[in-house]
C-alpha cells in the first residue's frame, strides 16, 4: 500500500485511510486529513523529515512519520 | 420581534457580551482591534492569541463586551488553548457567538462553522478578509448563505474595515430577536437516527435548555459532557441500546469503525454543498499562488536552512550596526542631563543619587533603546509575514534529533523578544512534557532586555565591524546551547514518546506598516516605561547600597593625605582611591566581597557578582548597575568617561566572556519566573529551573573563562 510519505513532490493523491486512532486522528481530521480528501505534496524538508502538503486551500506540514500513517492512492 | 420585552430590563438590555471563535489565524484579533481601540498582538501563524481576552467598547446604546478566544480548528482539545476556548463556549455565559471565518477558505472554515450551530446559542457569521477574497476572484454570496444555514453572515475585512458597522448591527439585531434553529443537515442515513432519538426524548418530555434535536447530535457524536448530564437521567437505561443501534447504523453506512470519524465526513460534505452553492470563483489557470513561489525558495530543502541564517545574521548585524549610530547621541545627552540636573542641586548626597544612581542607572538602558527597537521590528516581520511557520517546517527535523517539537520554535523565537510572551506561547504544545522542555529552554533563547549586555561588551572589546558578528555568534551560541541542554534534559527528566506534528503554513502576508508600528511602539514603551519605573527604582536601591554606610574616618584620612600633598597628579589619584575604598566598605562591596570567593573561578570582580545578582531582577539592571558602579568610583579618566570604555579598560577579556556566558545562560528576570511558574504548574519546576540555569550557567561559565585564558 502506498502512503503519503511515498509520494513525489507536486504528486496528487486522495486519501484512502488514516491507519492511526485517538487524538492524532482527530487533529488529523481537523486539519481536513480525511478519507477522500485530495492532496498534493508541495515540499519535502531534507531527508524527508517534514513534508508540506496541500489539501483544499491549506497548507500543512507534518513529520514523515505521520505521513506514514496515511494511505493514498494517485489520482 | 420582543424588543419591547427586552427593553424592560434595560441593564441587561443594554448589554452585549460577544465570544468571538474562530479557526486560528483567521483574524480575530485584528477584527477586535478594527471594531473597537484595542491594541491586541496581532501575527500570521496559528497560536498568537494563546488566553482569552476581554475586550470592552460603546455602540449606539449598547455596552459590547468581545471576548477574544484562541483559535480552534474543531472541538477536539487538543492543545491547552484550544481547551481554553471549548470550555469557555460550553460553560461561561455569553450572549452570541461572533464566528470568524477567512473568505478565502470558506469550506476548511466551515467547519468549526458547523460545529457551532449544534451548540444551541446565536451565532452571527463575520465573513472576514473579504477584500483578499475579491482580490482573490472568490464571491461568496452571503445572503443566500444566511438564507441556507440560517444565520446572518456579513463580509467584512479587519484590515480596511469595510463592513464593520455591519458586522455591529447584525450582532445588535440578531440578540434582540428570538433565537432560531440553524439549519444543519446531515445525509439521509444520519437524519433518520436523529428523528428516532428526537422522537424518544419527546416521547419523555425530557427537560432540556439545548433542543432535542441537538442533544441527539451530540449524543451520535459522542459528546462527553452531553454523556455525563443523561447518564444520571432515568430515561437512560431504555436510551442507550438506541444509541448503540443508532451509532452502529452510522458506522455501517460509512464504512468505518469509528463514529467521530464518520461525523467528521458528515460535516465535509455539509460544507462542501454550503460552499459550492455560495462560493463563485474565477476559474483560475492552474499555475502557482505567490504564497507557493515564495515557499519554494524559502523552504527549499537545501536552501532554507542557509537563508533563515542568513536572514538572523543580517538581523542582528543591523542591530549593531544602526543601533549604534543614535549611541553617542544618547550618551551625549544623559551626559549634558545628569551636569545640568547636578548644577543646580546643592546637596551633595541628593546630587549624587540623581546624577550617579537615577540618570546613569536609567541612561544605561536606555541607550540601548535604538538596538531594542530594531530587533523588535525583525521579530515583528517574522510574526507578520508568515516565515515563523516555514522557519519551524524546516527546523524540525533538526529540533526532532533534540527532543524538541518543530512548533517549539515559535515559542522559542518569541523568547528572542521577551521571555514572558514566550512562555505562555508555549501553550500551543500539545504535550505537557514537550511543553515543560521547552519552557525550560526558552530562557536560553536571549530576550530584548540581554541585547543591552552583549551590545555593550561586544562595543567595549570588539572592533565596530566585528561587534555585529559577534551578537549574531553569542545568539547563535545561546540558541545551540538551549538544544544541547533541551537533549539532555530529555533523555534524563522528560523521558516519553514523541508528539505528532501537524501545522497548517499561512499565506504569506506583508504586514502592514501600521500593524508593525504598533507592536514595536507598544514593546518599546514598555521597555522604556520599565527604564523609568523599575529600573530607576533599582538604580536608586544600588546606588544607595553603594554609598552608604559612610566611614568618617577613612574620608578624612584621605582628605588630609589630599591636602597635604603639592603634587596634582597624585590629588586626583588619591581621589581615585578614595571613592574606590568607599565603594568597597559599602553595602554592596560588602554583598560583593562575600559572594566574591564564589566567582572568583570565573575571574569576576565583586562589582561583576553584584551586576549578576541584581541582574536576577532583570536583565537591565545589569547594564545599569555596571552604570551606577563604574559612574561612581573608580578610574576613568577623560578619554573612557562611556561605560563602554570604563569596562574594556577595568574587565580582563576572559572574565567578560565568562559574563556574557552567564548573562546567556542564568534565569531571565523576576518577572519572568513568576510567568514561567504560572504556566509550568507548580512552584518546584521554579526551584527545578533556577538549579538547572545556574549550575549550566557556573560550568559553562567556567569553562569559557579557562579556555579564553589558554588562548589570549
Amino acid at each position: 500500500m502506498k502512503t503519503l510519505l511515498d509520494c513525489h513532490k507536486a504528486c496528487k493523491v486522495k486519501i484512502l485511510k488514516l491507519n492511526t486512532s485517538g487524538d492524532l486522528k482527530q487533529r488529523l481530521i481537523s486539519f481536513g486529513i480525511m478519507k477522500g480528501a485530495e492532496v498534493e505534496v508541495l515540499e519535502h524538508a531534507p531527508a524527508k523529515s517534514t513534508i508540506e502538503i496541500k489539501v483544499g486551500k491549506m497548507r500543512i506540514a507534518l513529520r514523515g512519520e505521520e505521513a506514514k500513517l496515511i494511505d493514498v492512492e494517485k489520482i | 420581534m420582543n424588543t419591547v420585552d427586552a427593553k424592560a430590563c434595560p441593564i441587561i438590555a443594554n448589554h452585549i457580551k460577544v465570544a468571538l471563535v474562530g479557526q486560528p489565524n483567521v483574524g480575530k484579533s485584528m477584527l477586535i482591534n478594527s471594531v473597537s481601540n484595542a491594541h491586541l498582538h496581532v501575527g500570521n501563524f496559528s497560536g498568537v492569541t494563546v488566553d482569552k481576552t476581554e475586550v470592552l467598547f460603546d455602540y449606539k446604546d449598547y455596552h459590547f463586551t468581545v471576548v477574544d478566544l484562541p483559535g480552534t480548528y474543531a472541538f477536539t482539545d487538543y492543545t491547552i488553548e484550544e481547551r481554553v476556548t471549548h470550555e469557555y463556549l460550553c460553560a461561561e455565559d455569553y450572549d452570541i457567538i461572533i464566528n470568524v471565518v477567512d473568505s478565502t477558505n470558506l469550506e476548511k472554515n466551515l467547519q468549526l462553522t458547523s460545529e457551532l450551530l449544534t451548540m444551541s446559542k446565536k451565532v452571527v457569521i463575520a465573513l472576514n478578509m473579504s477584500d483578499e477574497a475579491t482580490k482573490e476572484g472568490i464571491n461568496i454570496n452571503a445572503e443566500y448563505m444566511a438564507e441556507l444555514i440560517g444565520v446572518p453572515c456579513i463580509k467584512v475585512s479587519a484590515a480596511t474595515k469595510e463592513g464593520i458597522a455591519e458586522l455591529i448591527e447584525a450582532v445588535m439585531l440578531k440578540h434582540e430577536t428570538p433565537k432560531n434553529k440553524p439549519k444543519l443537515v446531515f445525509s439521509e442515513s444520519v437524519e433518520e437516527e436523529i428523528a428516532q432519538l428526537v422522537w424518544y426524548l419527546d416521547k419523555h418530555k425530557f427537560k432540556s435548555t439545548n433542543s432535542y434535536r441537538n442533544i441527539a447530535i451530540n449524543l451520535l457524536k459522542g459528546n462527553k459532557k452531553t454523556y455525563a448530564k443523561l447518564h444520571d437521567e432515568p430515561i437512560w437505561v431504555e436510551l442507550q441500546p438506541i444509541l448503540i443501534e443508532a451509532s452502529k447504523h452510522i458506522e455501517l453506512h460509512h464504512d468505518s469503525d469509528d463514529i467521530k470519524e464518520s461525523f467528521a465526513e458528515e460535516y465535509a460534505s455539509f460544507n462542501r454543498g454550503i460552499a459550492a452553492e455560495v462560493l463563485k470563483q474565477k476559474k483560475q489557470e492552474e499555475k502557482k499562488t505567490l504564497t507557493e513561489k515564495i515557499d519554494s525558495v524559502l523552504i527549499h530543502p537545501l536552501f532554507g536552512i542557509p537563508i533563515f541564517l542568513f536572514f538572523m545574521w543580517l538581523l542582528f548585524q543591523l542591530t549593531f550596526e544602526i543601533g549604534n549610530i543614535p549611541m553617542d547621541y544618547i550618551d551625549m545627552f544623559f551626559t549634558w542631563f545628569g551636569n545640568t540636573i547636578g548644577a543646580t542641586i546643592a546637596n551633595d548626597d541628593i546630587r549624587s543619587l540623581i546624577v550617579d544612581g537615577v540618570i546613569a542607572g536609567v541612561g544605561a538602558v536606555v541607550l540601548f533603546v535604538p538596538n531594542i527597537i530594531i530587533l523588535f521590528i525583525g521579530i515583528a516581520l517574522l510574526e507578520g509575514t508568515g516565515y515563523m511557520s516555514r522557519v519551524a517546517f524546516l527546523l524540525d527535523g533538526f529540533f526532532h534529533k533534540f527532543g524538541l517539537h518543530g512548533q517549539s520554535f515559535i515559542p522559542l523565537v518569541t523568547g528572542f523578544g521577551c521571555s514572558i510572551p514566550a512562555y505562555m506561547s508555549a501553550r500551543i504544545l500539545k504535550n505537557d512534557r514537550d511543553r515543560l522542555l521547552t519552557l525550560f529552554i526558552i530562557g536560553f533563547m536571549s530576550c530584548g532586555a540581554r541585547l543591552p549586555v552583549y551590545v555593550l561588551f561586544a562595543g567595549a572589546f570588539f572592533a565596530p565591524d566585528m561587534a555585529g558578528n559577534i551578537l549574531f555568534g553569542i545568539y547563535v551560541s545561546g540558541a545551540l546551547l538551549g538544544l544541547v541542554a533541551a537533549k539532555v534534559l530529555k533523555i534524563t527528566a522528560f523521558k516519553g514518546k514523541d508528539e505528532p506534528f501537524v501545522m497548517e503554513m499561512p499565506k504569506y502576508r506583508l504586514p502592514t506598516f501600521k500593524l508593525i508600528w504598533h507592536t514595536v511602539l507598544t514593546k518599546t514603551m514598555m521597555y522604556l516605561k520599565k527604564a523609568g519605573t523599575f529600573i530607576a527604582g533599582a538604580s536608586m536601591l544600588i546606588w544607595f547600597l553603594s554609598n552608604y554606610p559612610h566611614n568618617s574616618e577613612l574620608i578624612k584620612s584621605y582628605e588630609t593625605k589630599i591636602e597635604t600633598t603639592q603634587d596634582k597628579a597624585l590629588k586626583v589619584r588619591l581621589g581615585h582611591q578614595l571613592s574606590e575604598a568607599e565603594l568597597e566598605q559599602s553595602y554592596l562591596g560588602t554583598i560583593g566581597k562575600f559572594s566574591e570567593p564564589l566567582f572568583t573561578p570565573l575571574g569576576f570582580d565583586w562589582k561583576m557578582s553584584v551586576a549578576l545578582q541584581a541582574g536576577l531582577a532583570a536583565k537591565e539592571v545589569v547594564v545599569s548597575t555596571l552604570g551606577v558602579l563604574y559612574a561612581l568610583g573608580s578610574d576613568v579618566d577623560q578619554e573612557s568617561s562611556s561605560l563602554m570604555g570604563a569596562i574594556s579598560k577595568n574587565i580582563p577579556f576572559p572574565s567578560a566572556v565568562a559574563f556574557i556566558v552567564v548573562i546567556m545562560i542564568y534565569l531571565p528576570c523576576l518577572a519572568a519566573s513568576i510567568v514561567f511558574t504560572r504556566e509550568a504548574g507548580h512552584i518546584k519546576y521554579f526551584f527545578y529551573l533556577f538549579a538547572f540555569t545556574s549550575v549550566a550557567a557556573y560550568v559553562m561559565a567556567f569553562i569559557a573563562y579557562n579556555v579564553t585564558l589558554l588562548l589570549v
